[in-house]
């Protein structure tokens, strides 16, 4: 069995950015669990001799001039924005009253 | 139905270049379909409401003698994953609804400026996380060849386009299938390109690492002449490769003569156990060897022991780069904001989280997000990725053997729809075959094999070749379609119940 708790759940949620309801954790909690039990078998040949691949063809030291490209206007990056001012993203506060 | 709908791409567009048809009437065919079946099939999300002017350009550009190119004039369905100016693209999520992407993803510029005409946009699972489409926020789609059943997944909505006739070719991504797999349901044709063929500039990220765009279709050649028009490097994506292709197309057309069977060597893997497969997926696929076979080529058993912790390497890795990708989507800068009152940013990025995105995107970013945990990083996402040189070194010493593998695109036929959406993992399973090509980042393409017998409905065989070789997967698609489709007497999709009207 994997230790896959309700507060481990509720923590994953926070450092997600999740706000997960009480029926959300409870059901991902046996979810991921039976997952985590699952693919927890990568362990068993991952020996240590065995390198890791990030991607599967390798590429390295891939770089472009060092000039301005394809630019997003500032009209065309705030277009999407639930809230702008002033050119900028609008945000509610950024801290809370207890910090 | 309209005869023009039942053209492949390439017969489509070489009656578009004699004249014999308009890309206004090829287009509106298309979009006239899509108004009859589309209420059943929910293919699309979203259909273009200009997509007619766009073929009226081609038309009057032609008639101006312009040099257009091959596929000039040919509709084209969108996955809803690969952003477009003019139309929305939501990647099957809430939290996206109604977006407008500022720029297109690298293959929808290219398709356009081939003169491919765009109808619209197509449903998929949710971030494509999901082999069902049911994963959709915007409800499932309905596969063609039976409507209670799923049309695979992710792009279901693609496979189910071309199945369907709404559109004769269709533009799709593969993180772990999701171009395959509605393919094998469907009985369509897709490919995923070697990693980095085609550039994924545009293409909403799921697992970086893993993700492909690639071309849908209902032949070998026009999946290949697709290929053709969005392939080659991008420097908007620095994991695109430099390298020169040669003609897809050409190599579809060369394999159609079937002469590329003769001396052939086709691995089939041993440790892959079929026994758990659907008994007429197994018997289509061993039919279809025993096709090749007959036609000279060389059935060759290869090991590859490492297959068995692909399904597992690959829902360590995708999730945690998923976690990773979707943290963009934080009520910020786009994208659904949920009002809080008195809530500080943090509060608000956490309830629109939880508003935008569905159970299994939750499910996969918490997964990763524990993954990538410290004290866990090690021993999941550290071995997962040990684990990908392991199925690496496995396609190596296979390949030194046969020019290509073969297997069943996915254990079974099309499922119902619901049956298998509160079992994670009976739905993972579901790539067994095809995710080892992800990992290893090399080609894999599935065709059309036949139905099964017991319950009538399409099965895909897969091959898969080394990196690079993707021209090798057309010559041996393209000969193996050609000597199924003589055997049955016409395209597959000839069996398919009509749409929009009575069985």
């Amino acid at each position: 069995m994997s230790e896959i708790t309700p507060d481990l759940v509720r923590h994953l949620g926070v450092l997600a950015r999740i706000q997960l309801s009480d029926e959300e954790v409870e059901r991902l909690t046996g979810q991921l669990d039976a997952i985590v039990d699952n693919i927890a078998k990568v362990s068993e040949v991952a020996t240590p001799e065995v390198a890791a691949t990030s991607h599967p063809i390798p590429l390295s030291n891939v770089f472009r001039s060092d000039v301005p490209g394809d630019m997003l206007s500032l009209d065309e990056v705030l277009q999407n924005a639930p809230d702008a001012a002033d050119g900028r993203f609008r945000v509610t506060a950024i801290l809370g009253e207890e910090q | 139905m309209s005869d023009i709908l039942k053209l492949t791409a390439a017969d489509l567009a070489a009656k578009l270049r004699s004249g014999e048809v308009s890309s206004v009437e090829a287009t509106q065919a298309h979009l006239d379909r899509i108004a009859a079946v589309d209420g059943d099939v929910h293919a699309f999300l979203h259909v273009s409401d200009h997509a007619v002017d766009v073929a009226a350009d081609i038309d009057r550009r032609r008639a101006a003698g312009e040099e257009l190119g091959e596929l000039a004039g040919v509709p084209l369905a969108i996955k809803d994953v690969l952003v477009t100016t003019d139309m929305p693209s939501t990647s099957g999520s809430k939290i996206l609804e109604g977006y407008m992407s500022p720029y297109d993803a690298t293959v929808v510029a290219r398709a356009r400026a081939a003169g491919l005409v765009p109808l619209g946009k197509t449903n998929m699972d949710e971030f494509a996380m999901g082999s069902s489409t049911e994963h959709s926020a915007y409800g499932p789609t309905h596969n063609p060849w039976d409507l209670d059943r799923i049309p695979g997944g992710s792009g279901g909505g693609s496979a189910a386009a071309v199945a369907a006739f709404e559109a004769p070719l269709a533009l799709g991504s593969d993180t772990g299938g999701s171009i395959r797999q509605p393919a094998h349901v469907t009985g369509t044709v897709g490919m995923k390109p070697t990693y980095g063929g085609v550039s994924r500039y545009g293409a909403i990220a799921l697992a970086s690492s893993l993700d492909q765009v690639g071309p849908v279709s209902r032949t070998v050649l026009d999946s290949a002449l697709l290929h053709d028009v969005i392939g080659g490097h991008d420097p908007h994506d620095a994991t695109s490769l430099t390298d020169a292709w040669p003609s897809f197309a050409a190599a579809a057309r060369e394999g159609a003569t079937g002469d590329v069977l003769k001396g052939l060597k086709v691995g089939v893997i041993r440790e892959l156990d079929d026994t758990g497969f659907q008994k007429g997926v197994s018997e289509s696929f061993r039919a279809s060897l025993a096709a090749m076979e007959a036609a000279g080529a060389e059935i060759v058993e290869v090991s590859a022991p490492h297959f068995d912790y692909g399904v597992a390497a690959y829902y360590l890795i995708l999730p945690a780069e998923a976690s990773s990708n979707l943290a963009k989507f934080d009520s910020v800068r786009f994208g659904m904001r949920v009002n809080v009152p008195g809530g500080t940013v943090e509060d608000v990025m956490a309830a629109t989280r939880d508003a935008g995105f569905g159970d299994e995107v939750k499910r996969r970013v918490i997964l990763g997000t524990y993954a990538l945990s410290a004290g866990y990083y090690d021993a999941y996402y550290g071995s997962a990725q040990k684990v990908r040189t392991l199925i690496q070194r496995d396609f190596d010493e296979a390949f030194a053997q046969v020019d290509v593998i073969a297997t069943p695109s996915a254990p079974t036929t099309a499922f119902r729809l619901g049956e298998k959406l509160n079992d994670p993992i009976q739905m993972y399973l579901n790539d067994v075959t095809t995710i080892p090509v992800n990992l290893a980042g090399v080609p894999g393409i599935s065709i059309p094999s036949g139905l099964a017998a017991e319950d009538g409905l399409p099965v895909g065989i897969q091959f898969v070749a080394p990196a690079r070789e993707d021209a090798r997967l057309y010559r041996v698609g393209a000969a193996l379609e050609a000597l199924l489709v003589d055997s049955w007497g016409g395209p597959i999709l000839d069996r398919a119940p009509i749409l929009g009207g009575a069985r």
